[in-house]
């Protein structure tokens, strides 16, 4: 008896699945979210599937961004690519050069008739991903910046006002000594040292990184990131080293481990960080605020400019596909659907509408700081030099600047030469790129 | 007299070694002409635009100094994993050959880190040599230590070395424990009685007799040194600090995975590819012919 209505609820199923498959039509996501990140992609899809019945957006977890990236090209190739792939920011410039692969959202916007309006969108986030005329190309999703974390019960056992963050470098300098002088084990460590202390800093300060608007201009842009200003403070820091007034704590997120651990008394890191140093330390001893600024170099910061990913369509998918695809472009970045996932992940609301919602909600309130990402991004309006950064091979061209940086910390090169010779490095890589693809 | 084995068809031996060639043509010779045949184009990710550049993508290798750099490390680590490898696996298997009680369980003991993959052994190394929670690292700072491999380039490679060599010595052990039992004990015995000490015994008759073994294992090893400890570096170090790990498997993999540049990377890869052949080609010509089977 049981075996018989086994095998009539699995056919019903079976009955049921291909009903809604032939109804429904299935859009690919393949997306680098893992672990917290994951699920809240899978609830916002989830979210997606039930409000609609033409359209199931099916989301892929395809490892790290790398991955993802190299995934999705190797299946473009074999013509069985994703209709919708999350690109990191750094992997602009190679999507942007695949005119025949990508399908610009302005483009897939107006072709598909769906309400579209670029002004909704917060400046520096809609910059990064528009072409120099201002259409967009890839739909914004998760975008973080650089802010200053700092651990108020270390800044309490050093004599310093627990609620009293420093403004400027020199400050900070002040402090870190402060910091160790103390005993703490470090005194300011920096997470994604290229993004946020040579990409950001130019933003902050209004430097230009590359010419040609940081290569929005052109594929004949050239890396000038080896000015005055930022070998000074690559040369202050590898002073503060000596004495662990800074200690490099490795690439990418890695360094963060210095500050959870209650050895750094300052990180500079990305507003994404913000949840794992709460867990890791308690909210209530965690603050954050606005990156430092070098007041001799510009009077007053400039704004700060993006990382983290975007989504991006690709070509060669059925037409029915990429009506979802704009219907679920647009969901995505309506407000309140935005204004959830910043508050999940912390990642910045990529939308005016998305940040005003949160604000109303009281979320800021509850949760101090959160809101410091934001007015970092839209502290002025962008000009050419902290608008964004568009830079063809940009991952190699970072770990060059890596290596660089690492030969300064470990005492083996000054900042002057390690930042001309990363300049150099960086520039074969432009040229390559703009050969490969001119 | 030579052996031969006679086929009463003619077809049964291709038919038999078939499967073998279809897997080596399929898993070997296509992917390694795809490879070369990249390694002469210039293209853009996604395969749009490709340009058959020559040897562009050799030339602007060789103009590259960092490249040397990376060849340069690769020799030395290269020899510092195989000679690690094989002399600390050849002293434990001749310690446990020598163990009577409780053998099994040192054996066991002895090849358990072979189940571990290198990219876990590199996460494990990685975790007990942590500047900031790392335990060894604690022991160190003891002594007044300051072991930290994200700033120091030579402490880096020194730990990819030890953690690579460490995920080899159990494969290595268990030939050299195969290859001590396998000495007749008679032989050892008659050296014994007419007066030879262990020392000697070892150097004149247990040596040259594991030299098929050493051999063996010595060119496994130098390949796995080159290529088999890309788990390592990957996991550990990932090529840096600066480029003190960037070891020439690891450069292939970030330039064509990370990077997006496929004509470069098989470019090196194809370089790689040609060193490891002559490695091997050396050692056969020239090591071979000291060991006697």
């Amino acid at each position: 008896m049981s075996r018989i209505l086994l095998s009539s609820v699995a056919a019903i199923a079976v009955l049921a699945s291909a009903q809604s498959a032939a109804a429904q039509t299935e859009i690919q996501w393949w997306h680098a979210m893992g672990g917290k990140l994951g699920e809240a992609v899978n609830a916002m899809t989830d979210e997606f599937n039930k409000s609609q019945k033409d359209y199931k957006v099916v989301p892929v977890y395809k490892g790290s961004y790398s991955d993802t990236l190299t995934a999705a090209i190797a299946a473009f190739r074999a013509k069985q690519g994703p209709d919708i792939v999350q690109v990191f920011e750094v992997g602009t410039a190679t999507m942007m050069a695949a005119k025949g692969a990508v399908y610009p959202v302005y483009q897939l916007m107006a072709d598909e008739n769906e309400p579209f309006d670029p002004n909704a969108f917060i400046g520096p986030v809609y910059g990064y991903y528009s072409t120099t005329d201002g259409k967009l190309l890839s739909m914004p999703f998760n975008s973080s910046t650089p802010v200053f974390y700092w651990n108020k019960e270390l800044f309490k056992k050093a004599g310093l006002d627990p609620e009293k963050p420093p403004k400027t470098w020199e400050d900070v300098g002040t402090y870190a000594k402060k910091l160790v002088d103390s005993g703490a084990k470090c005194g300011l460590t920096a997470e994604w040292q290229t993004w946020i202390l040579l990409e950001n800093y130019g933003a902050w300060h209004n430097l230009p990184f590359a010419t040609k608007q940081n290569g929005f201009g052109g594929l004949d842009t050239q890396l000038v990131f080896n000015d005055q200003p930022r070998v000074k403070l690559i040369n202050m820091l590898a002073d503060w080293t000596k004495d662990k007034r800074f200690v490099y704590g490795g690439r990418e997120g890695k360094p963060t481990a210095l500050m959870t651990s209650g050895d750094c008394g300052m990180e500079l890191a990305s507003s994404g960080t913000a949840s794992t140093l709460f867990a890791a330390l308690k909210a209530e001893n965690v603050g954050i605020a606005m990156m430092p600024y070098s007041p001799e170099v510009k009077a007053q910061p400039q704004n700060s400019i993006i990382g983290g990913a975007t989504l991006w369509t690709l070509r060669g998918r059925p037409k029915a596909e990429y009506k979802g695809v704009a219907k679920f472009l647009s969901f995505v970045s309506s407000p309140a659907v935005a204004a959830k996932w910043h508050q999940d992940t912390g990642y910045v609301p990529i939308t005016l509408a998305a940040a005003k919602l949160t604000e109303e909600s009281g979320f800021y309130k509850t949760h101090p700081g959160r809101d410091i990402a934001v007015k970092e991004l839209t502290l002025n309006p962008p000009t050419e030099n902290s608008k964004g950064l568009r830079l063809g091979n940009f991952v190699q061209i970072r770990d060059v600047e890596d290596q660089e940086l690492e030969a300064v910390w470990a005492g083996k090169k000054d900042a002057k030469s390690a930042l001309d010779e990363a300049v150099k490095r960086g520039n074969e890589l432009l040229r390559k790129f703009e050969s490969a693809n001119e | 007299m030579e052996k031969r084995v006679t086929f009463n068809e003619r077809w049964l031996p291709y038919l038999l070694v078939a499967p073998q060639m279809a897997i080596t043509l399929v898993f070997f010779f296509w992917p390694s002409g795809q490879m070369i045949w990249q390694s002469v184009l210039l293209e853009d990710a996604f395969g749009g635009r490709t340009k058959f550049v020559w040897f562009e993508n050799f030339k602007s290798l060789f103009a590259d100094p960092t490249y040397f750099d990376s060849v340069r490390l690769t020799i030395v680590f290269s020899a510092l994993v195989a000679a690690l490898g094989l002399a600390v696996s050849l002293l434990l298997a001749v310690m446990a050959d020598r163990v009577i009680r409780g053998s099994s369980f040192y054996k066991a003991i002895l090849v358990w880190p072979y189940a571990v993959a290198p990219a876990v052994a590199g996460v494990l190394w990685g975790f007990l040599f942590n500047p900031s929670v790392g335990i060894v690292n604690w022991l160190l700072h003891g002594v007044g230590i300051d072991f930290n491999y994200v700033v120091n380039g030579n402490q880096a490679l020194l730990l990819v070395v030890f953690a690579a060599v460490w995920a080899q010595v159990s494969y290595n052990f268990l030939f050299f424990l195969a290859g001590l039992q396998s000495i007749p004990k008679s032989l050892i015995e008659a050296a014994a009685i007419d007066g030879a000490g262990p020392t000697r015994r070892f150097w004149d008759i247990v040596f040259p007799l594991l030299a098929p073994t050493g051999f063996f294992l010595l060119v496994i090893n130098t390949l796995y040194a080159l290529v088999g400890t890309f788990g390592v570096v990957a996991s550990l170090t990932q090529g840096g600090p600066g480029q003190a790990t960037n070891i020439l498997v690891y450069k292939v993999y970030n330039d064509g995975f990370r990077g997006q540049d496929l004509g470069g990377s098989s470019a090196q890869s194809v370089i790689l590819m040609l060193l490891m052949i002559l490695l091997t080609f050396i050692q056969f010509r020239f090591i071979e012919r000291r060991v006697h089977y």
